[in-house]
Parts: C-alpha cells; structure tokens; sequence
C-alpha cells in the first residue's frame, strides 16, 4: 500500500522536466528583458553623466549651434551645442521617408492590386533581397554614384543632406514597400468585392475603401521606415559630410546625431567630456527610437479595426 | 472628372511608379554586381588585405564575418528558441508578458550603432574582454535576439493547437509535446527564420566597429588551436568583418584602390544575401519534405 501510495504522491519525472523546461525557457525571456534594461541603464548613465558630472545646462546642450567639444567660447562656456545634429538628422530622415512614401504605396499598391502576379513572381523576390541589404553597401553605392553627382550638378564637395536623403530614400523604400504590402494584403477580400459591386472602378475601390482600410498599417510602415533612417549609422556617416554645422541648403555638409557619433567615441578618452556628449546623443538616439515605438504603438491602437 | 478616365490615369501612375521604382531596383542590384564581380577572384577571396598599396585581398575579413556570425548564431539561437517557447507555450495573458513584450519590441527597434555602443561599454571596457570576436558576437546576439525570438514564435504559433491536443490526449506534459511534437513541427519555418536572420547579421557593421572591432591581425590557417593568437578560431583577438571593412576603406583608409576593394566585397556581401535568402528558402521546403510525409 504504501509503496503504492508513495508512487503516486512523488513528483513524476516528466512533472520534473516540465518544470525543467519552463524554467529554462523563462530564464530564456528574462535574460532578453534584462539586456533591454541595462541598454537603458548604461547608455542614460553615461549621456545624463554630461549634464550631471560635466555641469553642461541641457537647453544649451540642445539649443547651442557650435558644437566643438573641448573648447571653450567668449563666456567660459563649453561648446557642445547639439543642435546642428539634431536638425540634420531630423532632416534627413524626414525628408527621406517624404520621397519613399509615394513610391512604396505605389508600388504596394501595384503589387496587390493591378498585377498580383508580377508583383509576386518579380517584385517581391527583388524587394526582399533588398531588405536584406546591408547599410554600408548603401553608404559605398552613395559615395561612388550619388556624391560624385551632387557635385556635378550642385558644385561643392558633393556630400551632403542631399546625397544622405538620396542614400535613406533608396534604403528604407524596400523596408516600407514590403511593410506596406503586408498591409494591403491583410485588408480583407470582401471589402474589394463590395466596391466593385457598387459599381466602384478599381482606382475607386483603391482609393476610397483600400487605401482607407489600410491607413494604420502604412503610417506604422512610414514611422518605421523613419525609425530605421533614424537610427543608420554608418550609409549616412559616408555621404553626408560630417560637418557638425546647421545645414543652410541641401547641398552643404551636414552632420547626424550617429555619423558624430561613430566618428567621435573612438578618437576620445572615456570619462572625459568630450566623450560624455558623445554618449549624450547616443541617450537622444535611444529616446528618439523609444518615441518611434510609441508613435507605432499609438497608430497600432487607434487603427484596430473594431 | 469621368470615373473611367480617372481609373485610366490612376491605373497608369501606378504603373510608372512601379516601373520607376523597378528600374530603381535593378539599377541598383545591377550597378553593386557589375562594378563588383569584375574585382572578384580566388586572388581577391584569399589573399590579406594590404593598408597602403593596391592589390589587397579580403581573405581575413571574410573568414571573420563567417566565424563571427557562426558564433553569433551558437550563442543567439539557444536563448532565442527559449524565449520563444515561453512566449508562445507558456505566457499568459498578464503584466509580465506584456512588459517582457515590449521590451522586445524596444530591442528590435533600436538602432544599431547604440547596441554596439552598449557592447562597447559593458563587454569591452567594464568587463575588459576587449576588441575581440567575443564581445562582437554577444553585441550582434543583442541586435539578433529580438526578430530571432519573434521568428520562432511565429513559427510555433503557425502549428496548429491540435497537435497540442493530441499531445496531451497521448499524456505527454506539455514541455514533452513541445520538445517532441511542437518543436520538429516548426522545424523548417524556424530554420528559415535562422537563416534570414544570417543574412541580416552578416552585413551588420554599426554594431561591430567598437567591440569587434576595426582590425584584422593576420591569421595562420595552419594553426587550429584556438588559444593561440594567431590561430583563426581565437575567439579574443580583433576582428575586422567585411561590412566593417567596406565602411573603414571609405571613410580612413588609404588605399589606392579603396574603390575597387570596395566594389568586390560588396558584391560578395550581396552574393552572400542572395544565397542565405534562396537557400533559406530551400532548405525550409527540403526540412519539410523530410520531417513529413508531404511531397
């Protein structure tokens, strides 16, 4: 009997590797969400360390138009004002994601709805090889075609907002076409054929009910394709000129939060100041693509179909 | 205006959109393999790099984006497999999830340059592993580890939940159904995730030029014994890849055919693309054939 009764009250081996598993597999997940946070944690430590051990005033760190580490102006003052590359990349990206924009909803569009099978059989393989590009074969394309151009139509150097807007542009249309016909694809079948029996014509149905139904999914589309541009370090820090100043047209040099970045954390002493500002944009970087998530996640809420 | 006409014109911008962004495309595609495949030679493919003179290689920096995604991949795939299966077998619907959730999400949007920022400080110079194969592949596990997870999740959530019923009718626990029923299941989708997942790691370079670093020190391909210096499997020596080099050559080096480096390694970076997304393709279909009965 007891032998019986032991057998049945003792934790089974498989109970013993269910645990096993779960365990093993929730450490998986922690570890993630534990790297998310010491990301945050060391790269806010080292940013705020600018205006909490350096003493800088943080308007004047994002208002100031010189930016010039280690010297200092006619008031005693540091020069890092950040501001020329907040603009820049602002800028670049902005100006970028207006150019992709049309192109990626209209190609999308093509794809899904005037010819499914050229857009299955020929675009979709191009676009997705062209995701999987990687950003400096991007940045190498701008600095031997676009540069090179820019100079010959504009003059100057040839780098530049322009050449970097040309190189996001053409990187971040295969993101935000696929992105944008993943979308079009989900909008249900039946919304087309109720247009079309109404007596809509395509570009009717397209525009007044796909294109509407779509709405969330392009602009998530569009702000990601903003975040990637963003974010891009090393295609933008080769064509556009790293010249931290405020850009007057497009055609001058120009510099971005990440192309200061990458060239600057190697060249300084850690712990010093001129490397703690360093570390202060690479703070405005993560909060800046924490502003993007929100961004997608507000558009994600409102556009739940209800 | 006329319905019909506007369809007309409408139906004709689209075209000439799609043709541009085609021609765009292919120009593009075109332009990296023409300029590039010229260069491209077993001269080229094996021999060093050279600073200041033409004729340079990019043996060792090839070697080190195959070894450094190799090692990205053995430290990744473990924790990304984990994470997937708690997600999509074990989460419940709660503040835990949803915070884990969003901390994923936040991983994956970041950009590349602050996660190899991070691997810079914290593997680098806190815990002095130095420029080396090590910290580079741990800085692209980072940057891996969310799309990675996401991909095994979907491709555990696109099995059906009778096969966890009949797991379970056959009393199997629930970690047996997903070890032995489950996981073999998604096998092929969640090899085409690693896959694809290779490919976007091969050409990271932002997240590597401060933990891998910006050098390739020459390497004895005689000397297997990973604790030499030298040997090519040393996982604490410096290692330049070929992203990193297309990026170096153009913006400091000086060679004098920085261009035509350039033009070749991108074109194997592009090959390399290719193949990863062809093959993942492939393979997942040939996994699928194999595990199944279907034909």
């Amino acid at each position: 009997m007891d032998q019986i009764r032991e057998s049945l009250l003792k934790t089974s081996i498989a109970t013993k590797r269910e645990r096993f598993g779960r365990s093993i597999t929730m450490a998986a997940l922690i570890l993630i969400a534990v790297i998310v946070v010491s990301i945050f944690y060391f790269i806010a430590s080292k940013g705020l360390s600018t205006f909490f051990v350096d003493k800088i005033n943080v308007w004047e760190f994002l208002s100031g138009k010189t930016w010039n580490p280690g010297t200092t102006d006619a008031h005693g003052k540091q020069e890092v004002g950040a501001l020329p590359m907040i603009v820049g990349s602002f800028l670049i990206t902005v100006l970028s994601a207006i150019i992709a924009t049309p192109f990626a909803i209209g190609t999308a569009v093509f794809m899904t709805e005037i010819s499914p099978k050229h857009g299955a059989r020929i675009l979709q393989p191009v676009i997705e090889l062209l995701v999987g590009i990687p950003s400096v074969v991007y940045g190498f394309i701008g600095l031997t075609v676009i540069v090179p151009l820019q100079r010959h139509i504009f003059g100057g150097s040839g780098f530049g907002v322009l050449a970097g807007t040309v190189v996001l542009f053409v990187m971040i249309l295969p993101t935000v076409t696929s992105m944008t016909v993943d979308t079009l694809r989900s909008v249900p079948q039946y919304y087309r054929e109720s247009a079309l029996a109404i007596g809509a014509t395509r570009w009717q149905a397209i525009y007044k009910v796909i294109l509407r139904a779509a709405t969330p999914g392009i602009l998530t589309a569009i702000v990601f394709g903003m975040a990637r541009a963003f974010g891009e370090a090393l295609a933008v820090q080769m064509v556009v000129g790293n010249a931290p100043i405020l850009p007057t047209n497009l055609t001058s040099p120009a510099a971005t939060l990440t192309s200061i970045l990458t060239q600057g954390i190697g060249n300084t002493v850690m712990g010093s100041m001129q490397n703690d500002v360093l570390w202060t944009l690479a703070l405005i970087l993560l909060f800046m693509s924490l502003v993007f998530n929100i961004i997608i996640r507000v558009i994600g809420k409102k556009g739940e179909l209800k | 205006m006329n319905a019909k006409i506007s369809n007309k014109i409408a139906t004709a911008v689209l075209y000439l959109i799609a043709g541009l962004v085609v021609l765009l495309l292919a120009g593009l595609l075109g332009f990296i393999l023409v300029s590039g495949v010229p260069h491209l030679s077993w001269h080229f493919l094996t021999s060093p790099s050279l600073a200041f003179q033409a004729g340079g290689g990019i043996e060792f920096q090839l070697f080190n984006s195959i070894y450094l995604l190799f090692i990205t991949m053995l430290i990744s795939f473990p924790i990304a497999l984990g994470a997937g299966i708690y997600l999509n077998e074990y989460a419940k619907q709660n503040m835990f999830t949803t915070i884990i959730r969003t901390a994923i999400e936040i991983l994956s949007s970041l950009p590349s340059v602050v996660v190899g920022l991070f691997g810079f400080l914290l593997i680098v110079v806190k815990l002095q592993l130095g420029f080396s194969i090590l910290s580079g592949a741990i800085a692209l596990t980072i940057f891996n580890l969310p799309l990675l997870t996401r991909s095994v999740e979907g491709s555990l959530k696109s099995i059906p939940d009778l096969q966890r019923e009949a797991g379970s009718a056959l009393g199997l626990s629930k970690w047996e159904t997903v070890i032995h029923v489950i996981f073999p299941a998604a096998l092929p989708s969640i090899v085409t995730g690693i896959v694809l997942s290779a490919g976007r790691v091969f050409g990271e370079a932002a997240a590597l030029i401060y933990t891998a670093g910006q050098s390739a020190p020459a390497l004895d391909f005689t000397d297997w014994n990973p604790f030499d210096a030298t040997s090519p499997l040393n996982l604490m020596r410096p290692a330049e890849t070929l992203a990193v080099h297309i990026w170096k050559i153009n913006s400091e080096g000086i060679q004098p055919d920085a261009a035509q480096v350039s033009a070749g390694a991108s074109a194997v970076l592009i090959i390399a693309v290719l193949i990863f997304n062809i093959s993942a393709r492939w393979i997942g279909k040939a996994l699928y054939k194999r595990l199944t009965s279907a034909r």
